[in-house]
């Protein structure tokens, strides 16, 4: 699904802040990515989304060399993916409703043939009463469950969440690591990144990918 | 999507929520009701300005037009008082030869009293000008059926009337058509020029909502929107202010056009409205004015649409 072979990337004329990255993310598997603060768990996510591209190695997403692919294409595959950023990246001027809809109707469906599925989705993440309110008045963990709902909607391939518990209290936690478990048990790869430990006991089962000093270490 | 079933939801919940969400869709380009009003009032400025320009030339060119056609429809014959000839006897052979010549519809001779008369602007009123040698004047409707030789007229006058001038105003048709022509092409430029200016305030309004709308961009790319899907969404966003800005314009330059058309009328009689009548006739633009006028507006709104659409492309081009 995802395999990146020595790949490493700096910015600019600086230092090399990933170097000789090679692994794979296999369908149906689940990863915890984790390491300290600044360790580049982000830049990492970034570059699986091919939002970034490596100043050396080589990256495959879905069997297709990632250099070779123009914007189109990669917009083709990002469908298959889905995001939990950090820090939601909610559309401010869109209701919870609209945003969770969003990558749908990017795809130029009709709204009529998705509206109960995001409705239902709403309901399972616990926002079916906040379906018209606006970000603004959402709290920390309402827009974490939002734009968990919005990478969600289009069952994605490949789930890449980046502190998606960073917000929300021990028990809301739990209640959506067990979303991405079903996710995970429904054929879904679900990659978090994370830097809670506790997070991670939850669930011993899980791959771990740990990054340190720009390099990457996996423990099966 | 069984388990999810089993949400938190009841069905009645459910089916509330499915009628109480809008089917309208929400504009993804983030509403700034300032700068687009301000957008919206330069384009409606643009928009009257080009189409009071536009309406101009075609007032212009319809009375210039309806001028050169009224004068060369006619013909003068000038006759001078010269030694030992009767200007009389002059002015009714050549009268005789101008009925008899084809081509020509209508004679009229300007009696000594109406020739002094035209005088009048330049010399004044109360003056006696019996013993000066006012010259006769004799004008010519030209037929619109028959053709007028006039090369023969002008020839078989000289034989009949030593003296006599056919003036046939291609002088006048000349100078006429020159102007006219200067006008509606001083028109043209300044209308492009008007486009031209509206579409450099279209694209940097479309920049700098570029620049406000950087974060939702960025989403749209990461939930799989591709570049013309964000561009039609910027599209329809500045179409709409166009075509709002558009018929503000439009409708302002109308009504200005039917103002001045009232208040035209209205000083039929006075000085200054003689004056205007004399030079333009009439103020009322007619259908074609109006069409150009509407066919302006929608322009407008276009070209605010692909100017946006273009200059959005050329920015999501540059990103990643």
């Amino acid at each position: 699904m995802v395999r990146f072979n020595n790949v490493g990337l700096r910015y600019g004329m600086g230092p090399e802040v990933l170097r000789d990255l090679t692994f794979s993310i296999e369908p149906q598997s689940f990863q915890f990515l984790t390491g300290p603060s600044g360790a580049g768990k982000t830049t990492l996510l970034r570059l699986i989304l091919l939002s970034l591209q490596p100043t050396r190695g080589f990256i495959r997403l879905f069997d297709k060399d990632a250099a070779a692919l123009g914007k189109d294409e990669i917009t083709t595959l990002r469908r298959r993916i889905g995001v939990v950023f950090q820090d939601f990246r909610l559309l401010d001027h869109l209701t919870t409703y609209e945003n969770v809809a969003l990558p749908l109707r990017v795809q130029g469906r009709d709204e009529a043939s998705y509206r109960a599925e995001v409705i239902e989705l709403l309901g399972w993440v616990g926002l079916g009463e906040r379906m018209h309110a606006l970000p603004s008045v959402l709290s920390g963990g309402e827009k974490q469950r939002a734009a968990i709902a919005r990478a969600l909607i289009v069952r994605p391939e490949l789930l890449l969440a980046d502190e998606p518990t960073g917000n929300v209290d021990p028990s809301l936690a739990r209640r959506l690591l067990r979303l991405f478990l079903e996710l995970h048990r429904s054929g879904t790869s679900v990659v978090i990144a994370t830097h809670d430990l506790g997070l991670m006991d939850q669930f011993d089962g899980a791959r771990r990918l740990v990054l340190g000093d720009g390099r990457l270490h996996i423990y099966d | 999507m069984t388990e999810r079933a089993m949400a938190d939801q009841d069905p009645h919940a459910i089916a509330e929520h499915h009628r109480a969400i809008p089917r309208r869709e929400v504009a993804l380009v983030p509403p700034d009701a300032i700068a687009s009003r301000a957008l919206v009032t330069v384009i409606a400025i643009m928009t009257f300005l080009a189409s009071l320009t536009a309406g101009t030339a075609i007032l212009v060119n319809g009375v210039s037009r309806d001028w050169r056609q009224d004068v060369s429809q006619e013909m003068t014959i000038q006759i001078k008082p010269a030694p030992g000839r009767n200007l009389d006897q002059d002015l009714r052979k050549a009268e005789e030869l101008a009925r008899a010549t084809r081509g020509i519809a209508e004679v009229r001779s300007f009696t000594k009293a109406e020739s002094e008369k035209l005088l009048e602007p330049w010399l004044g009123t109360g003056l006696e000008l019996g013993e000066l040698p006012v010259p006769r004047i004799m004008v010519l409707r030209l037929s619109s059926a028959v053709p007028l030789d006039a090369t023969k007229l002008r020839t078989d006058l000289a034989g009949l009337v030593p003296g006599a001038i056919l003036d046939d105003h291609k002088l006048w048709i000349g100078r006429l058509a020159t102007m006219s022509q200067t006008m509606v092409l001083v028109a043209v430029v300044i209308f492009c020029l008007v486009l031209v200016a509206m579409a450099l305030a279209v694209a940097f309004a479309t920049r700098g909502a570029m620049a406000g709308s950087r974060e939702v961009i960025i989403v749209l790319h990461f939930v799989g929107a591709r570049d013309s899907y964000i561009a039609r969404q910027f599209q329809r966003h500045f179409l709409l202010l166009g075509l709002r800005g558009g018929i503000i314009g439009g409708v302002a330059a109308i009504t200005a056009f039917a103002i001045a058309g009232i208040l035209s009328s209205q000083w039929t009689g006075e000085s200054g409205g003689d004056q205007l009548e004399a030079l333009f006739v009439t103020f009322s633009l007619g259908t074609s004015g109006y069409a150009a006028t509407v066919l302006i507006a929608g322009s407008v709104a276009i070209l605010t649409g692909l100017t946006s659409r273009s200059v959005v492309f050329r920015h999501l081009q540059g990103l990643e």
